[in-house]
């Protein structure tokens, strides 16, 4: 969703028609009746071809003094409409993604580097910059390109990016070497490596996504163009055809009435608006703060069958919590409180904070002035899976890993204190182990004093969210590094469908391979450097703009907030781009019934008098029924142009729900809305006294 | 419209819905080469004929393989065709010495029946040697629709398999189409048509003195063989002229109803073997109940409009329903059921003038016709037509739910919009074009029976009739020289430009991998489904020949319903 915040920081969250963008559009509207670009575009290229026709009609009859000129000036006027209408749709998609794409490169474009060349420094623009420069940044100035810090650490604000006001540590080697282009250094110096050349870098790849001419078309948008091509020859071959019967039949028909039927029966609709829609599905995926590498990539996240989410961060808040301490039977509860309480005191880690939290509430326990002095904290290491405090009298506290804590406390020497059962509280540990939780072992000396709870927390809405995303039919898999046991309780209460436990970069790949055997397609997300191969072998894989250079070059889209749940509103825009072209799709075929409707008793009724009978619509006269029909045809583009740039409404359900709604809307709709539409026409045609 | 007239149909289709089962499956065993009852009977001649013709059963062709052996095996069998059309009057069997044929209807006949079309520009019972009837005619009777089957087969073969690159060997499908599908309901109808009284012989014709003295020629020869296949086959090319009408060719209403099964048996059973081979009995079923949609609705609306009767002549006095060109034997409802079935089918047999049917009534085959014979459609043809709507409704509807669209588990994308959309093309090309071309010249509009629409739509119904390989007519079209040729190449386009890019279809659904089904994949055996699927047929259909409709038919209509013929 779309925070306030950026709601209001965004360009893309401007009134559908901002009145800048609109009047660029009006103008490239113009701009791109130029036949090469039209060609792009093969119905509404038979459409302007039709425009220039009946418009050298016109100019003929004009100078000839024909007897329909004012219809074939009415007819050739609303073609050229028709084509203006279908470009002003794609001009004002691209005008809204590029102020989306330029609001981003504005900081970008006048930076200067500081290019290191055999030791030596020398300043150059940031567009010269190639892969494998070196340049230094130092505080106040901007990053001139994308890359990896490779010497030094600094506070950069990527703000211009993110949004995110907080400066975050880029330093080098390790997952936070990654610098983007036009974010600012706050403090020291860093040396970064320019990672691609210019043009080549995400950013410039986005904006190629929302420019028309620089667009590369997907493959879906691609079959959908020749579906639509092809419907287009059929309709040709069918009013062409009707030429020579219609002489047959003693009824010739002008070019001009001709045209018009063609321009009525092709798919002008989702045509016209076909490349809009893809636009705006970019231009939509950007107003999320995503960058992506392809529209290709967009598209297939619709298709998603298989999603892998990280559980820290993804399912579950970043730390763990704890949420009680249980003593075995011989210890005092106030005892075992304290000792947590003391050994936590210096511990700064988000468990050790928790810990103090929890049990700060027993106030009649613990208070910070009974804190033992000299004291000496032992803080956690890997080697030792445990935290604790050296006490001034010998003893010590300790806690961490339960096996851990049990060898520490076989190894006490014996003289420092009485050994005591040292496997106490076993089924404790495995009760809260087995329930997700982690369990951290307490003891004092050679006594267990306790066993602490440290639970997973879920974040808010997780579980409605897994299940509106098997309602879309897909699956969710949680991967974690935890051990199986944990794994597969947290995976219980957040209503995943599957996990992968203790998982390394391998295990990962090996599931995502395996999903892919299956035909399955995967999306996830990552951000270290050993993300990367999965993040390239996922057909979807979304690196966070925290992570190193490697994983966003891995990846098909960065998202710039670095927020893993992002993976599930982009299934949600991919989905929605396919959706609206069927629907649009389904709509202007059907459109097509009523036209016929129009235009048939129009052409033939002077002819066959007895063809009245097939104007159930009731029509003024023959050539307003025609005109009715064409300029319906054209205002039906501008009508849907919002719908276009929007996406139909989408609620995340089962596939034959949706597509049942989508077929009596768009479908149902398509048949009955057009006869409703021309008949309007008609009526304002007529009152204008306009036939 | 009367409760016997729809107890008729009622009857009739019930008796297809029982027998698809059991046929499909038998087909599905045949074609698979598991044992079926007649394996110990015919798998010795199987494999001997594979000897003798060098046939390795087991090795499988991919699609274009099989594409070009289907061609070569058609082109053969044309110029053999053609051969024996224009040399019948030296070779035996030939009692009432009929002449050769000329070159341009020798062509137009060969084509016909090599496409399975049976368009007829002749009369079979004054043009045709008994050996043309039997070794050419009926011949290709049989092998065309094995043809067909065995198309049918490969692309179901395509839909069905995954990653592979094969789609099966033409010449054993075409074997055992023959063989075992074709050859046993063929005797054993053969013989219950004989028992019916269908002539069965080879005795010259007779000429007899009827009661008012006047001569008159009663046919003979083996008719009873041929009318089996013709209607089994969806040939539908008559014996005699007068096809089915004629008591040679459907004596009695047994008969009639034998042969209106005859042609639902193997199109109805064939969406079962496509269940049983995809693995999801439902998706066939639900082409089945497509095609009933379709073919329930064209029934209704051409005996409703033949029931209602011509106002013109009620205001003669003569009061009731449109007799005209109709056999009393069959009435209304019987003549209104086959001539639906004809069209719903490639076969083109006809118990009724199909010209003398109210316009509305006539629109019904001729609309029949223009959605692609689907509705059960020719034998294979009208699987492998559906097949092709399928892909265009999947990808239409399919981007509805937000996927990529699928069909049974397998993405349909560029290629297959493709190669469906090139099948679609076909029929308006071969069938309006040469139409519009046609009208406008003096030496096609000569020859023509009728002046005005009807002539129009008498001209619109034979190019849409020999491009999608019906052979049912308006008649009207005199067969000269221009008909002769142009009608052949609609024939032979019409059939063989649709199979490639059919053909095309199954090898690239054969290679595709399987996508597991998912909630987000929409059912494509759901009842919105196959409303979908008519919907898409009928507006691709409509949407295409509405325009010329328009002008035939439908304005003839409006024009009866006024009381005027012009």
């Amino acid at each position: 969703m779309i925070s306030a915040r950026r709601l209001e920081r965004r360009p893309g969250a401007r009134s559908l028609f901002d009145r800048a963008i609109a009047a660029r559009a009006i103008v490239d509207s113009f701009v791109k009746l130029d036949p090469r670009r039209q060609a792009r575009n093969p119905v509404m290229f038979v459409v302007e071809v039709g425009a220039v026709i009946v418009a050298s009609f016109f100019a003929r009859d004009l100078l000839a003094g024909g007897r329909d000129v004012g219809f074939d000036f009415a007819i050739a006027v609303w073609l050229w409409f028709t084509v203006l209408f279908a470009n002003f749709a794609e001009a004002i998609a691209e005008g809204r993604g590029k102020a989306q794409a330029e609001f981003l490169r504005r900081t970008k474009s006048d930076t200067r580097a500081r290019r290191i060349v055999h030791d030596r420094e020398e300043f150059v623009g940031a567009a010269s910059l190639r892969a494998g420069d070196l340049v230094r940044v130092d505080a106040g100035e901007l990053i001139p390109g994308d890359g990896d810090v490779v010497a030094g650490a600094a506070a950069v604000d990527e703000s211009a990016m993110t949004g995110e006001s907080a400066p975050v540590i880029r330093e080098a080697g390790g997952d936070r070497s990654a610098v983007t282009g036009g974010t600012r250094v706050l403090s020291d110096t860093i040396q970064v490596r320019i990672g691609s050349d210019p043009g080549e870098s995400f950013l410039d790849r986005m904006i190629a996504l929302v420019e028309g001419a620089r667009r590369q078309k997907t493959p879906n948008e691609i079959a959908l163009s020749i579906l639509l091509a092809g419907l287009t020859i059929v309709f040709v071959l069918a009013v062409a055809t009707l030429g020579p019967f219609s002489i047959y039949a003693g009824t010739v028909q002008s070019v001009t009435v001709l045209i018009a039927l063609l321009v009525c029966l092709i798919p002008t609709t989702i045509g016209g608006l076909l490349s809009a829609i893809g636009i705006a599905g970019m231009d939509r995926v950007l107003q999320r703060n995503v960058l992506a590498t392809s529209g290709r990539a967009v598209e297939a996240a619709g298709d998603v069958d298989t999603l892998l989410l990280d559980k820290t961060g993804t399912i579950t808040l970043g730390n763990r919590q704890a949420t009680e301490i249980i003593v075995p039977t011989g210890v005092d509860p106030a005892e075992a409180t304290r000792a947590a309480f003391f050994s936590s005191l210096p511990d700064e880690t988000p468990e050790g904070r928790s810990i103090v939290i929890l049990a700060r509430r027993d106030a009649s326990v613990v208070d910070d002035n009974s804190v033992p002095t000299g004291a000496t904290f032992v803080p956690f290491s890997a080697y030792t899976r445990m935290s604790g405090l050296d006490l001034a009298d010998g003893s010590a506290i300790r806690k961490g890993a339960p096996d851990a804590v049990r060898a520490w406390v076989r190894e006490r020497k014996p003289e420092v204190a009485p050994a005591e059962d040292p496997l106490a509280l076993t089924g404790e540990v495995e009760r809260i182990a087995r329930a997700g939780g982690t369990p951290l072992l307490l003891a004092s000396d050679r006594r267990i004093l306790g066993v602490i709870a440290l639970k997973d927390v879920l974040k808010p809405n997780m579980r409605e969210r897994f299940e509106r995303l098997r309602a879309m039919g897909i699956r969710t898999v949680m991967i974690t590094g935890d051990n199986p046991l944990t794994a597969n309780a947290i995976a219980s209460e957040a209503g995943v469908d599957d996990f992968l436990a203790e998982a390394t970069p391998e295990t990962k790949m090996g599931l995502i391979k395996r999903e892919q055997e299956l035909g399955r397609l995967v999306a996830m997300t990552g951000d270290g450097t050993n993300d990367a191969p999965a993040l390239a072998q996922a057909d979807v894989g979304v690196a966070m703009n925290s992570g190193t250079q490697a994983a966003k070059e891995a990846a098909n889209m960065v998202d710039l907030d670095s927020d893993p749940t992002k993976l599930i509103e982009i299934v949600e825009i991919g989905k929605q781009l396919l959706m609206t072209r069927g629907a649009l799709t389904t709509f202007s075929i059907a459109n097509d019934v009523a036209k016929y409707f129009a235009i048939l008793p129009a052409m033939f009724s002077i002819a066959y008098p007895e063809m009245q009978a097939l104007n159930v619509m009731h029509l003024a006269t023959p050539q307003s029924a025609i005109l009715s029909a064409v300029i319906f045809n054209a205002l039906i583009i501008i009508a849907l142009v919002p719908l276009a740039l929007r996406g139909v409404a989408y609620r995340p359900r089962g596939a034959n729900a949706v597509l049942r709604d989508n077929v009596l809307v768009y479908g149902l709709g398509g048949i009955l809305i057009p006869f409703v539409g021309i008949k309007a026409v008609d009526l304002i045609l007529a009152a204008l006294h306009l036939t | 419209m009367n409760a016997f007239g729809w107890l008729q149909a009622t009857v009739f289709f019930g008796l297809v819905l029982v027998l698809a089962k059991p046929v499909g499956l038998y087909m599905a065993r045949v074609f698979e080469g598991e044992r079926t009852l007649l394996t110990p009977i015919f798998e010795p001649l199987e494999s001997a004929w594979y000897r003798l013709c060098r046939i390795r059963p087991e090795r499988e062709m991919g699609w274009a393989t099989y594409l070009f052996s289907v061609l070569a095996f058609s082109a053969v069998g044309l110029a053999y065709l053609y051969i024996l059309l224009r040399t019948q009057k030296w070779l035996p069997l030939n009692p009432q010495g009929f002449d050769n044929l000329p070159p341009d209807l020798a062509w137009n006949s060969a084509v016909s029946f090599m496409t399975n079309t049976n368009w007829q520009f002749y009369s079979g019972e004054s043009t045709m040697s008994y050996l043309s009837q039997m070794s050419g005619l009926a011949w290709h009777n049989f092998v065309s629709a094995a043809a067909g089957i065995a198309v049918a087969i490969a692309v179901i073969r395509g839909v069905s398999r995954t990653e592979r690159t094969t789609l099966g060997n033409f010449w054993v499908d075409l074997v055992r189409a023959c063989l075992y599908v074709l050859l046993p309901i063929c005797i054993v109808g053969s013989l219950a048509f004989a028992w019916q009284g269908m002539p069965q012989n080879f005795a010259p014709y007779h000429t007899i003195a009827t009661a008012e003295g006047a001569p008159q020629t009663i046919t003979g020869g083996p008719i009873a063989s041929q009318e089996i296949i013709k209607e089994l086959g969806t040939n539908g090319g008559g014996f005699v002229n007068a096809n089915s009408s004629s008591p040679n060719e459907n004596p009695t209403p047994f008969t009639n109803l034998l042969e209106m099964l005859a042609m639902f048996l193997i199109p109805a059973g064939l969406t079962y073997t496509y269940g049983r081979y995809v693995k999801d009995q439902r998706a066939g079923w639900a082409v089945f109940a497509a095609m009933s949609v379709l073919f329930v609705a064209g029934f209704s609306a051409a005996y409703w409009a033949e029931a209602a009767g011509n106002p013109i002549v009620h205001h003669l006095g003569v009061a009731g329903p449109n007799l005209e060109g109709k056999e009393t034997r069959f009435g209304v409802p019987a003549s209104a059921l086959f001539g639906t079935i004809s069209t719903d089918t490639s076969t083109g047999a006809v118990n009724s003038m199909h010209d003398s049917w109210t316009p509305l009534g006539g629109l019904v085959p001729l609309v029949n016709m223009q959605l692609g014979e689907v509705a059960f459609g020719g034998v294979g043809t009208g699987l492998y037509g559906m097949v092709l709507f399928i892909v265009l409704t999947v990808f239409i509807a399919g981007l509805m739910v937000g996927r990529t669209p699928e069909y049974l588990g397998k993405k349909i994308e560029r290629r297959e919009v493709q190669l469906a959309i090139l099948g679609v093309l076909v029929l308006p090309l071969f069938a309006l074009v040469p139409a519009a071309v046609s009208i406008l010249l003096p030496i096609a509009t000569a020859t023509l029976g009728n002046a005005g629409v009807h002539g129009f739509s008498e001209v619109l119904y034979a190019f849409t009739s020999t491009t999608e390989n019906n052979g049912s007519a308006f008649a009207g079209l005199g067969g000269n020289t221009y008909w002769n040729t142009v009608t052949g190449i609609t024939m032979i386009c019409g059939r063989f430009l649709f199979i490639v890019p059919a053909m095309a279809l199954a090898g690239a659904l054969a290679q595709k991998k399987a996508v597991p089904q998912t909630a987000g994949t929409f059912q494509t055996t759901s009842p919105i489904f196959v409303l979908l699927l008519v919907g898409v047929i009928l507006i691709v259909g409509a949407l295409t020949f509405f325009p010329a409709d328009a002008l035939g038919p439908v304005v003839e209509q409006l024009l009866m319903l006024e009381g005027r013929v012009q």
